[in-house]
């Protein structure tokens, strides 16, 4: 008993001697810089499973930018830990590379880790979870046909005759070929607001899976090219795509995915490039339309 | 070990873990007050029930009327309703003709317009020319993309506003011809 409370007690000095060492003159007289309050209104939407019957609504929360990091995942944090509890979101990485955070930011599809907070009082910054899924609770969506898609080209490497006992080598022009494709993240941006969705709901092909079946064509230690590209041929997947470039103008990567439809059509002499050469092909009204274009 | 000793509990736990069982029952009965609250266990399998009733409340998230208007979708979305506007146009005044040649023959038309005052003349070859003027020009702007040029975003865009700018000019000399 006696040791024990010897070891109590000193440390306790012991600390005491090291705050008054630490906490020095010129410490002590440094002013603390008071930085203005400058409030702004977030406006989010609310939905609990709880409380089936109640509508979605928008829920305002002010919160002082000045006390809050610069991005908008910050203020969400901020609200979370200070304001409200149950405000759900997903987040995890908060710098852009896990998608968690992907929602609808002043009409906007976004990663709220990436999105600065608009500084200007005046206006409110609305946050909507990503348009046109259904809601798990307030900004998570469920993102389960997304996924569904995603698996449902297979998307890992394919080969029947791996390189045994050494690595599986590229050549760095065959690795440059994945760039602007392996950088996606599939946070479900780009395929949560396109224009189809109200047409066709269900049917319509998502950027971010097409990119990714191409994304595996290209890959050149793949061996199921011929198979991958069989699986395309139908007016579902590729000649849905209508040159919309709303994926590209929202991808929070910086991604293209349009773009890909004439390398698609190039590396892959059967698919041709677009819908409208697709149908007219198909209806008879041009031969073949792979002709139309060398 | 060196915390319980700290604090003293040491004799406390030892007391407890070597005490009968019923003893140790009533002992921590005494501590925790009663529950009110009665649950009820499920199986696993109940657990898939709940959620698809959960699910099958949930509501979708709003879409079009909360996204920010940008060049890109409300131009598709132009795209498609200036044609269907067309087509029914079109297809609307064949079978009008069809149906009553009399009263829907060139003739006539031309005699009832030629009746209007002039800014209905000229509102209404706004309405027709402006629809008619974006949708060919687009149409060229989604040819050039199946043609793989304009791929990019700001080649989307800059084909964009060129349509729209066209669209202006072509609207005011259809108008005036």
């Amino acid at each position: 008993m006696q040791s024990l409370a010897a070891a109590v007690v000193r440390p306790q000095a012991f600390r005491n001697t090291v705050r008054t060492f630490a906490s020095s003159a010129a410490r002590a007289q440094a002013v603390p810089t008071q930085k203005p309050v400058l409030n702004k209104e977030f406006k989010i939407y609310r939905w609990n499973p709880d409380e089936p019957a109640k509508k979605p609504t928008l829920q305002s929360y002010t919160i002082d930018l000045n006390q809050c990091g610069p991005m908008i995942l910050d203020a969400l944090i901020k609200i979370k830990n200070e304001m409200d509890p149950t405000l759900t979101f997903r987040r995890s990485c908060r710098e852009g590379i896990c998608g968690s955070c992907a929602m609808n930011i002043n009409g906007q599809n976004t990663l709220a880790c990436l999105c600065r907070i608009d500084r200007t009082v005046s206006k409110d910054t609305k946050i909507y979870p990503l348009p046109h899924m259904y809601i798990v609770k307030d900004l998570v969506p469920d993102l389960t046909l997304f996924y569904k898609q995603y698996k449902s080209i297979e998307p890992y490497l394919k080969n029947d005759n791996p390189p045994e006992g050494r690595e599986f080598l590229q050549s760095q022009e065959d690795r440059r070929k994945l760039d602007g494709m392996y950088e996606c993240i599939l946070c479900a941006c780009c395929s949560t607001f396109l224009p189809q969705l109200l047409v066709e709901p269900g049917r319509v092909p998502w950027p971010a899976t097409l990119m990714a079946a191409y994304r595996w064509m290209a890959d050149s230690r793949d061996s199921y090219k011929a198979q991958r590209k069989e699986k395309l041929q139908n007016e579902m997947s590729l000649y849905r795509c209508h040159t919309i470039f709303n994926c590209a103008r929202t991808c929070p990567k910086g991604l293209n995915p349009p773009r890909l439809l004439p390398r698609l059509s190039s590396n892959l002499p059967q698919i041709e490039r677009s819908a409208r050469l697709y149908c007219m092909e198909r209806d008879g009204l041009i031969l073949n339309a792979s002709d139309l274009r060398h | 070990m060196m915390s319980t000793r700290a604090v003293g509990l040491g004799s406390a736990f030892r007391q407890a873990a070597l005490k009968p069982r019923y003893a140790r029952n009533l002992a921590v009965r005494s501590v925790f007050p009663k529950r009110t609250i009665q649950t009820t266990s499920l199986p696993p399998s109940a657990s898939q029930e709940i959620l698809n009733q959960q699910r099958l409340r949930r509501p979708s998230s709003p879409h079009f009327t909360i996204y920010q208007p940008q060049l890109t979708w409300l131009s598709s979305i132009a795209n498609r309703v200036t044609g269907s506007g067309l087509g029914v146009l079109l297809y609307g005044y064949a079978l009008a003709y069809l149906v009553a040649p009399s009263v829907f023959d060139s003739a006539h038309v031309i005699e009832v317009v030629a009746g209007l005052p002039d800014i209905v003349k000229y509102a209404g070859k706004t309405i027709l020319a402006a629809p008619f003027a974006f949708h060919s020009l687009n149409g060229l702007r989604h040819l050039s993309w199946d043609m793989g040029k304009f791929l990019s975003l700001k080649g989307s865009y800059n084909a964009g506003y060129a349509v729209l700018g066209a669209t202006a000019v072509t609207t005011v000399a259809l108008v005036l011809l």
